[in-house]
């Protein structure tokens, strides 16, 4: 689908303030991160440290205070069918079949009605979804909702897929399957993923490398190469490897919460916070 | 078949019950059917359950038909005189007789005929000017900025009011008509269109701009379909007010039309004949809101499986 050359993202200094009347936030500072051709990159912090602005860059829907972010070597201008985007939220068209939202993005590409239904049910038919290209999407659960989302934004064979916490709405079940679905997807199509989450486990589970990004204002705290090989399976989440790696996370990232919320539990007054939550407990809040 | 077994009184007694137990009062089981008896039972009771829901629906509905009549029949019967007076009011018989007259000739068709071209012509405009209007106003700040406040002057201004500017405004009566049959439709239609475009959920605005729409095309691919079912709203509350507008229209100023027929059947002194243009009326805005209901029903399938939609 896609030449492994292309699909280079490059993140270089880039700072977000958020002005509401006088007040400004600094939102992210000084970010700099890479994503190769090809590459599985997620981005994890605390909620609130701008890793979700970062993403929005990528997808050209807000522009950044300073620095630059190029994909291929081009300055962002806007979005645009070169990049594909997963969201949090449901966003299939409820008005389009499952077939209509896949074919949606070639339509507009001007793409000929036949071809476009061509396309969109090899895609729906490699996704195993064919089944339900005459469905609407609030005929389906969640998790397929969110398949044909992925489907929808490969569609148009973009560089790179920019995804928001995509599997933030599902169970935790059809969140593992997900996971895995999303592997083989990504393997096949060969192309540059920023995976934005707050799930350690599936960050470690997905990616090549992984950005931990500071409480706010949002900063590269560490990067980590992932070390676990190819094709991930479910069992490999067992491993010590997989298992170190979540918690060498689980510490960064539990340092950045605690400093996050530093000024809030002061000002509650909530005392011996540290006793009563555990590192578990800690990572189920973020 | 299934009495063989075991006491075929008892099982066989509840799915015989609602259709063959008067014709056979001892159930035998000896008639087995092609059905298993459990297909046949669900059958009949499926069935039962449909006439015993309806049932209830019927007899409601006749009681609230049948209390209007009622009513009415008593009340001109014994001519009520308490604060109401019943003294002039047609029998329904006689109404029922100025129908069988009115509906051999011709006047009371081209009355219907003219109300309803108006009706369909200042509602075509209506939302051909109203919804890509709304849908505008809707999406760019700056466009509602220079529109909206020229609309909150103007919404508040009954239809009915604007008859006498109306027909010094438009070279003919019709024209005069169809406009504020227009207008009636035209507020409501295009506010519940703005409304349709501000509420819509910004996630399906984004998602059409990364797929590559251009501004043209998120128009008319997203953001239109994503208001349609407020749309709808507006044409469905747009229609009430325009037979309002229309008929006041017509008894002040028009030719033609159900609203003058009635206004001049009180003129005439033909009393009959005013209920039977009130039942017109009832019965032609009846009409075209079921006919919007459909037409909704029919462009927006989807809406059938949406949370808290239809089903």
């Amino acid at each position: 689908m896609s030449e492994l050359e292309k699909g280079l993202i490059e993140a270089r200094d880039i700072g977000v303030i958020f002005k509401s009347g006088r007040t400004e936030v600094e939102a992210v500072q000084n970010v700099n991160l890479t994503v190769n051709p090809g590459e599985f990159v997620s981005l994890i912090g605390p909620s609130g440290c701008g890793k979700s602005s970062l993403l929005n860059i990528a997808a050209g829907f807000v522009k950044p205070t300073s620095g630059s972010l190029l994909v291929d070597g081009a300055q962002i201008t806007g979005p645009g069918s070169d990049r594909g985007v997963v969201f949090q939220q449901y966003s299939l068209f409820p008005w389009l079949s499952v077939r209509k939202n896949v074919e949606f993005g070639l339509r507009r590409a001007g793409m000929d009605r036949h071809k476009c239904e061509t396309t969109a049910r090899t895609l729906l038919g490699l996704a195993g979804l064919l089944a339900f290209e005459n469905h609407y999407p609030d005929q389906l659960s969640g998790g397929m909702k969110q398949r044909i989302g992925i489907v929808r934004a490969l569609a148009t064979s973009p560089q790179v897929l920019l995804m928001d916490e995509p599997f933030g709405a599902l169970d935790t079940q059809t969140r593992t399957v997900m996971q895995e679905i999303l592997t083989n997807m990504w393997q096949r199509f060969r192309i540059s993923v920023l995976f934005i989450t707050h799930d350690i486990d599936e960050s470690v589970f997905l990616s090549d490398r992984i950005y931990v990004m500071t409480a706010r204002p949002g900063r590269i705290k560490a990067e980590i190469t992932v070390p676990l090989p190819r094709p991930r399976t479910a069992a490999m989440t067992q491993t010590p490897e997989f298992v170190d790696l979540v918690n060498r996370l689980k510490t960064l990232i539990r340092e950045e919460s605690l400093s996050a919320m530093g000024s809030e539990l002061k000002t509650g007054g909530v005392t011996g916070f540290e006793m009563e939550v555990g590192p578990e407990g800690i990572g189920k809040i973020m | 078949m299934q009495t063989m077994t075991s006491s075929p009184t008892d099982h066989a007694s509840p799915m015989e019950t609602s259709e063959n137990a008067p014709s056979s009062p001892v159930p035998q089981g000896s008639t087995p059917q092609v059905a298993t008896p459990g297909m046949l039972w669900s059958l009949v009771e499926s069935a039962a359950d449909f006439v015993r829901r309806n049932t209830l629906k019927a007899v409601l509905s006749a009681i609230s038909v049948g209390g209007l009549f009622g009513v009415w029949y008593l009340g001109t019967k014994y001519q009520v005189d308490f604060y109401i007076r019943f003294r002039n009011i047609p029998t329904p018989w006689s109404v029922f007789e100025e129908a069988r007259t009115v509906l051999s000739g011709n006047a009371y068709y081209v009355n219907v005929i003219y109300s309803m071209r108006r009706i369909l012509m200042g509602f075509f405009f209506a939302i051909l000017i109203g919804a890509p209007l709304g849908l505008i106003i809707g999406q760019y700040r700056r466009v509602s900025e220079l529109f909206m406040p020229a609309i909150e002057i103007l919404r508040p201004i009954p239809a009915i009011a604007w008859v006498p500017m109306s027909i010094m405004l438009w070279p003919t009566s019709e024209a005069s008509i169809i406009f504020i049959t227009f207008l009636g439709a035209f507020f409501p239609v295009l506010l519940n269109t703005v409304h349709g475009v501000r509420s819509m959920d910004g996630v399906l605005l984004r998602a059409g701009k990364c797929l590559g729409a251009s501004e043209p095309a998120l128009l008319w691919h997203v953001i239109l379909p994503a208001a349609l079912p407020q749309i709808f709203t507006g044409l469905t509350v747009g229609m009430g007010v325009a037979w309002v507008s229309l008929i006041a229209a017509e008894m002040i100023s028009g030719q033609y039309g159900i609203g003058y027929y009635t206004w001049e059947a009180y003129s005439l002194v033909n009393y009959p004949a005013i209920v039977l243009g009130m039942i017109t009326i009832g019965f032609l805005g009846l009409l075209c809101s079921g006919a919007i209901r459909l037409i909704g029903v029919v462009t927006m399938p989807w809406l059938a499986f949406a949370p808290g939609g239809r089903k």
